[in-house]
């Protein structure tokens, strides 16, 4: 779950990270309104969790409180890569003498948080740590002792910061650290933090990701989801608890574990089709639930056919056939399926969907092809 | 034969009360695999399966009184970090943690702490290791192989068993499948998998399953280059998955342009790794080595 500009910063600013005043705003008049009480000049910035709204015009310096209302009014009501901007984020604007980047994320494999740094921080980190990765400093936190001060000013003497603000940094660190444990997240991110002319350090821009596997103890931040991020159908999904990404095809798909739903589709990219969707029903799955995910891929308009591909394990085969029927038995849509069952209970479940006009496959390949000839409109 | 487990490893199943615990503690019983005790705090004395597997209340008492040395975890994800040191503490040599959904805080908790221990943790979110003939830890149905030289390995669970069971319908058997487990914070790795089965002498060529995310198949094709003298075949899914979407919560995820499926297939390539396009491929190539013709996989 990734948070806000203005929700990370919120919370920043609770773990002794300075952030620049600022408030936010959903109305052009708001934004006229903040950046007179805050003082001119402000900055505009649009609260969208997708990166390069820089780029996109989703940032704008005003001067004065008329400048900042039209440029509220130009930025607010546009979409940043299809999604709508809701609030802006009206901040006090402040010198730059240096940009750098600060953040924690967790190395896969060590099994550790990293703590990664650049004292050329800003818009371009990601080139950087492409083509100058000794730029990047890196250093591995062990959970079980955290993040030690030494740490911190070996990472503040690699990247070039002035003495004078070691004492700064070395609380930013530490409360950063603070940040990334108490609420499980998977990224804390200041980029850039700021040093200013006066020797001031700010969090001009963060990002926070929280781990869902965490949420279960994390209740206070659930709230923070936004919602409009997502589409209906991925939002119905996890009710379901299930993993749904729509995709721009028109062969359906559903299937049992994120790895054999990836093979799925990649063998109907082969085949000559485009999925429509990603979806992992899980192990175990009630009838109920896969009714549930059928009628959700159903509800595409763009669908033909819909390969559904079972490996019972812990799922067993005719526990999804009687999900099947029921979500069948509640639609008027006629889409030809292509069904594969095998393993715990395929027997049982064959025979519950043997009155149907579905297609059946005996290995996944098949199965891809037939979806594949159906979609096109080949009589298979 | 097999790597990790084997017909006289002794198994423990900590929430063996449960509905998944008790469901496949029955399967791995049948398969005959030796189920010697469960745990679930607060109904230690009781018996399950029929009274065959004593209930304790601890992993240290059940491993005082049958000698379990091997644990498959089936606890809520919540209480898993606590299960798997437990067991550790209690001096089990192979923990196989079943549960999915453990916050990746814990594991990196749990990963420090065992750099450190004797215990090699397999998993979370892992289907087990199967090995037929020999031994059933976890979920992965015991019927879809058969017993041969032919090791796997692999992140994933349902598409494993796919490659598998189509490796039963050629006559192709497995000495062990080892379902490393999809987190991003595992306790084994593909190369500690793979080192293993390099050594093993009842292992003679090893099939890798990856998917797309992280960086752990590119460090394998490292080890693989350098090390492994056994052909290694190789599927990677998600060659198809856009960049920029996450797959389930499989840690199926690319960051920063690398753990690409077309990165991971160049590297493990590079390695000297046959890669397969799709899962029922790989089945074919090997038969193709071996000199027979697999072109229908039903026959």
């Amino acid at each position: 779950m990734k948070l806000h500009e203005y929700q990370s910063k919120q919370i920043f600013s609770r773990n002794g990270i300075p952030i620049p005043q600022g408030r936010l705003a959903s109305t052009p008049i708001e934004a006229k309104q903040v950046a007179e009480e805050l003082g001119l000049p402000v900055v505009l910035k649009a609260q969208v969790l997708v990166g390069g709204r820089g780029k996109a015009g989703g940032i704008s310096l005003v001067k004065t409180p008329d400048e900042a209302e039209e440029e509220a009014s130009k930025i607010l009501g546009n979409k940043i890569k299809g999604l709508p901007i809701r609030n802006l984020l009206v901040e006090k604007a402040i010198n730059i003498r240096q940009e750098i980047y600060f953040g924690i994320t967790n190395d896969r494999l060590a099994g550790k948080p990293i703590m990664i740094a650049s004292g050329e921080g800003g818009v371009d980190i990601e080139k950087i740590a492409c083509t100058r990765p000794d730029k990047i400093i890196k250093v591995h936190i062990n959970p079980l002792l955290g993040l030690r001060d030494f740490q911190v000013r070996g990472i503040a003497t690699e990247i070039n910061l002035q003495r004078e603000n070691w004492r700064k940094f070395l609380q930013i660190g530490k409360g950063l650290w603070q940040v990334f444990c108490d609420i499980d997240a998977t990224l804390a991110e200041i980029n850039p933090l700021v040093v200013t002319n006066e020797g001031h350090l700010f969090a001009i821009d963060g990002k926070i990701t929280i781990d869902d596997n965490a949420l279960f103890r994390q209740r206070d931040l659930i709230d923070m989801r936004d919602l409009s991020a997502e589409s209906p159908e991925e939002i119905k999904a996890r009710k379901f608890d299930l993993s749904y990404i729509r995709l721009s095809g028109n062969i359906g798909c559903l299937v049992n574990g994120a790895g054999l739903a990836m093979a799925t589709m990649d063998n109907i990219k082969i085949c000559g089709g485009e999925p429509a969707n990603f979806l992992d029903i899980g192990g175990g799955a009630s009838s109920e639930k896969v009714s549930a995910a059928l009628k959700i891929i159903l509800s595409d308009p763009n669908i033909k056919t819909v390969l559904i591909n079972i490996f019972g394990g812990i799922t067993r085969c005719d526990e999804v056939a009687r999900g099947i029927l029921t979500a069948l038995g509640n639609n008027n849509r006629n889409v030809p399926m292509v069904i594969r069952l095998v393993g715990t209970n395929a027997e049982e479940g064959k025979k519950l969907l043997l009155d149907g006009n579905q297609i059946t496959a005996n290995t996944l390949f098949e199965a891809a092809q037939l979806a594949v000839q159906t979609a096109k409109g080949v009589k298979a | 034969m097999s790597i990790l487990v084997d017909q006289d490893s002794r198994i423990l199943v900590q929430g063996i009360t449960g509905k998944e615990g008790l469901f496949h503690a029955q399967q791995m019983l049948t398969f005959g695999t030796k189920v010697v005790a469960g745990v679930t705090p607060g109904k230690g004395g009781e018996w399950v399966l029929d009274g065959k597997v004593p209930v304790f209340d601890s992993v240290r008492m059940g491993v005082e009184v049958t000698g379990a040395d091997t644990s498959v975890i089936f606890v809520p994800a919540k209480h898993a970090m606590d299960a798997i040191l437990e067991a550790e503490a209690a001096g089990i040599s192979v923990i196989i943690c079943i549960t999915e959904g453990i916050p990746i805080h814990d594991m990196m908790r749990v990963r420090s702490y065992l750099d450190n221990s004797q215990t090699r943790l397999i998993g979370p979110n892992s289907p087990g290791v199967l090995s037929p003939k020999q031994a059933k830890a976890g979920i992965i149905p015991g019927n879809i192989a058969i017993q041969g030289n032919i090791g796997v390995v692999s992140r994933s669970g349902t598409l494993t068993y796919e490659i598998v069971y189509a490796l039963k319908h050629l006559g192709l058997g497995i000495s062990t499948c080892v379902g490393i487990g999809g987190d991003p914070v595992i306790g084994t790795s593909f190369t500690d998998i793979l080192e293993i089965f390099e050594a093993d002498p009842f292992t003679e060529k090893v099939i890798m399953i990856g998917e797309i995310g992280g960086t752990e198949e590119e460090v394998a094709a490292e080890f693989i280059a350098s090390q492994m003298t056994k052909p290694v075949y190789a599927y990677i899914a998600g060659e198809t998955a856009p960049g920029d979407k996450r797959m389930g919560h499989a840690g199926a995820i690319i960051e920063y342009g690398i753990g690409s499926a077309s990165t991971k297939t160049e590297s493990l390539h590079d390695a000297g790794v046959i890669i397969a396009h799709h899962p029922e491929e790989i089945p074919q190539m090997i038969m193709k080595s071996l000199g027979l013709v697999g072109s229908d996989i039903d026959q």
